[in-house]
């Protein structure tokens, strides 16, 4: 058992890592936005959603103008990637100033309800866009680097098996890694990130400092979205196929990655993304393995919330947060 | 026009002409119409204006009860809709229900649960398990399927086991607060669905994403239950059970834990409310009602599987409390009503509608547009909408209004069986009397 485990974990790794820095920038996401508003934003995995079909959309008009030929792959992906940042980047802004904003002082089952609201609806929205454009709401974009790398792992040691991966990989490994050091350059060392994390320490006091919080919320919101939205971009171009329902379950997931590394700590969100993306793999190409067949590779969603579970309650503050005491 | 409409609002008499007026309207209209849905609509709205009409709560709920259990039935009898009627009103009394067990935990409690349909069902799957010859694969003794009248039980049993899982999964969960309540709980809900949809292997539990079908129809003496205007009397006693259940919950010593609870968590704890127990306690009754009407719905539909137990259904559920207004339990029995009348019967007929008038050829709305798949804009609408503008939902919960003069006399009272005359009581009789005087 043990070997057959083994064998398949060079595959195990990629396949995680691809995944789990998806769910890494994604919880970028939620964890700026907790980080400063103590609000869980459950329609950033709408963002994403719609980031993707953004993305899609351009690749599409692309090649049906026929220019994905004359145009370097590369240079198609990078249109997508910051067109679709800009746009889901005003829209998380859009979202924050029309159902966050007005409910800044509400009780927060309030603001919780919106976001529940905003994602249905953009859910809705996307699904009936891309149903009149297209007839069908499951959409294919043409495909990117499709080219498979085969790497030998074998000959490292005959305990493995050979793995291998698309090149669209290497593209959204490199891609995210990069977003991940702009957003921890953007936070750490700019004025803008500056005053976000004044104001996610204390908005009243970052406000007598002359910080204006409605900007600074703002701002929050778009570098979000727009990370957000970019993942989306390259979660089309990695899996191919996509659909409007794809945001919310992998927004929880995300999610969980960002409560398993710390809520609110932005390195906390990159690790638990990275942890989660190998362990979910790890789950579904093992779990009926382990199990002896009980549990199949369908539960490996149950996986990931049993592990969010298990943090909330024995881990509340995440991996790399600090354990806040309630104030009264 | 305003002193006429206040002048009104007092009077019973033109209130109530007019409204057995109405009644008679819209019965008649639907006895002799072959299929009319808007005098059915409207003969239900009549229930609505009884509820504002300014009479006696006794007289009110007489007339409540007539209505429901005679008029309704009895005036969607006369044409051939009658038993697509009658499903509609089941499927409200199911859904009334449930929201009204939702309310408890988020409405009274304060804990956003994402995940409330896994209670409907296990109530579900408990009794559809038992009914049918799933039960046979894993227990060693007992004849599976049981019959029909073995349902009543169940629904004891599926009131029983829903209870029993809130609690279970309300032991871990309750540690965590507010928004990430939210997220596990809608993260078990999805849990218990995956594991429904996939325990159909080693062992067969529960028919994997093939459901369970043919599920026994409820017996009562020998006869046996299978048209939906009799689920609809079952449907409806099980709510009055619970609706009564729930205006006395609302008002005991618990339901006062839970609203303080809700409003301040350490000061409740700080007056002496037992957190864990009480909030176990909201999950264990708010689930217990829900499983009950899954055991019905199970019967009703005779086939249940996975997809009727979806995230979507949780949170048409919480779009039904969040509309008629948290806390609330008429707002919530008329969002319920608002919310399953519009999924089932205004959708439907609009996307005929908009159908025929395609074929007609007189205008031509694509099909990505049709009302039936607008389900989730609209909810979603209907949610920011409220969130934002109206809070406190259709019906606004309100507290029990306590007569201050009333309050005062009764204090003077013990007073007189107060020998040392306690300062505080005399100096706030004191008060009270002044107030009213500057008041009358």
């Amino acid at each position: 058992m043990l070997h057959e485990m083994i064998q398949s974990l060079p595959q195990v790794l990629i396949d995680g890592l691809t995944l789990g820095t998806v769910y890494a920038v994604v919880a970028l996401g939620y964890t700026m936005v907790y980080g400063i508003l103590q609000l869980i934003n459950f329609a950033h995995g709408e963002i994403f959603m719609s980031g993707a079909f953004i993305g899609t959309a351009i690749l599409i008009a692309f090649s049906s103008m026929g220019l994905l030929h004359s145009i370097p792959s590369i240079l198609v992906v990078i249109i997508m990637l910051v067109v679709a940042a800009v746009l889901t980047g005003f829209l998380g802004m859009g979202i924050e100033r029309v159902a966050y904003r007005p409910l800044r002082n509400a009780p927060r089952l309030i603001p919780l309800i919106t976001a529940i609201g905003i994602s249905f609806v953009l859910q809705d929205v996307v699904r009936f866009i891309a149903e009149l454009a297209k007839g069908n709401y499951i959409i294919t974009g043409p495909s990117l680097f499709t080219k498979q790398i085969h790497i030998p792992t074998s000959s490292i040691s005959s305990v493995f098996h050979d793995s291998s991966f698309k090149t669209s990989f290497l593209l959204v490994l490199i891609i995210a890694i990069i977003l991940m050091i702009a957003l921890d350059f953007f936070v750490n060392k700019t004025k803008y990130g500056t005053a976000m994390r004044a104001v996610s320490l204390d908005r009243d006091t970052a406000a007598l400092m002359s910080i204006n919080v409605n900007k600074i919320i703002s701002v929050t919101f778009f570098v979000g979205s727009a990370l957000g939205g970019a993942t989306g971009v390259l979660f089309a171009v990695q899996y191919g196929t996509i659909d409007p329902y794809i945001g919310f379950i992998l927004g929880l997931k995300a999610f969980t990655a960002a409560v398993l590394g710390g809520i609110g700590n932005i390195r906390g969100a990159m690790l638990g993304g990275i942890i989660l993306g190998i362990l979910e793999m790890f789950a579904a190409a093992n779990l009926s393995l382990l199990t002896g067949g009980v549990l199949g590779a369908e539960y490996k969603d149950v996986f990931a919330f049993a592990i969010l579970i298990l943090v909330l309650i024995f881990k509340p503050e995440g991996l790399l947060g600090k354990p806040v005491a309630e104030k009264v | 026009m305003k002193e006429k409409l206040s002048a009104f609002k007092l009077h019973k008499t033109p209130q109530l002409i007019l409204f057995v007026a109405f009644v008679i309207v819209t019965s008649l209209a639907l006895y002799f119409s072959q299929k009319s849905v808007i005098s059915f609509l409207l003969l239900l709205s009549s229930l609505l204006f009884l509820y504002y009409m300014n009479l006696k709560n006794r007289t009110k709920w007489m007339i409540g009860l007539i209505l429901l259990f005679i008029l309704i039935p009895f005036a969607s009898s006369g044409g051939p809709a009658f038993q697509s009627y009658m499903e509609v009103a089941t499927m409200v009394g199911i859904y009334v229900s449930m929201a009204l067990g939702l309310n408890i935990v988020v409405g009274m409690a304060g804990l956003l649960d994402m995940g409330f349909i896994a209670f409907f069902a296990v109530g579900a799957y408990a009794y559809s398990i038992f009914a049918t010859p799933q039960a046979s694969n894993f227990m060693p003794f007992g004849h599976y399927p049981l019959d029909g009248n073995s349902f009543w039980a169940f629904l004891i049993i599926g009131a029983i086991a829903a209870a029993i899982t809130g609690v279970l999964i309300g032991v871990p969960v309750l540690r965590v607060k507010g928004d990430y309540l939210a997220i596990v709980t809608l993260g078990f809900g999805e849990i218990i669905r995956i594991v429904f949809n996939n325990s159909d292997s080693p062992i067969n539990f529960t028919g994997g994403a093939m459901g369970i079908a043919s599920v026994a129809h409820p017996k009562i003496f020998g006869y046996e239950l299978s048209f939906p205007n009799q689920f609809y009397f079952v449907t409806l006693v099980i709510l009055l059970f619970t609706l009564f259940a729930v205006l006395r919950l609302e008002r005991s010593k618990l339901g006062r834990s839970w609203k303080a609870i809700r409003e301040n968590e350490i000061a409740a704890q700080a007056m002496g409310i037992p957190l864990v127990k009480t909030k176990l306690m909201a999950f264990a009754l708010g689930a217990s009602f829900s499983g009950m009407m899954g055991v019905v719905f199970a019967a009703k539909q005779q086939f249940i599987d996975p997809t009727s137990f979806t995230l979507m259904e949780s949170f048409t559920i919480l779009v039904m409390v969040v509309l008629g207004g948290m806390g609330s339990v008429p707002g919530v029995i008329l969002g319920a009503a608002v919310v399953t009348i519009l999924n089932l019967q205004v959708l439907t007929e609009l996307t005929n509608w908009v159908n025929q008038l395609n074929l007609s050829g007189v205008v031509s709305i694509p099909d990505a547009l049709s009302p039936a798949k607008m389900q989730k804009f609209i909810f979603g609408a209907l949610l920011i909408i409220f969130a934002l503008y109206k809070t406190n939902g259709l019906i606004p919960a309100k507290n029990r209004v306590f007569d201050e003069k009333k309050l005062a006399s009764d204090k003077s009272n013990s007073k007189d069986n107060d020998p040392k005359g306690n300062p505080m009581t005399t100096l706030k009789d004191k008060d009270s009397k002044e107030q009213t005087k500057i008041y009358s």
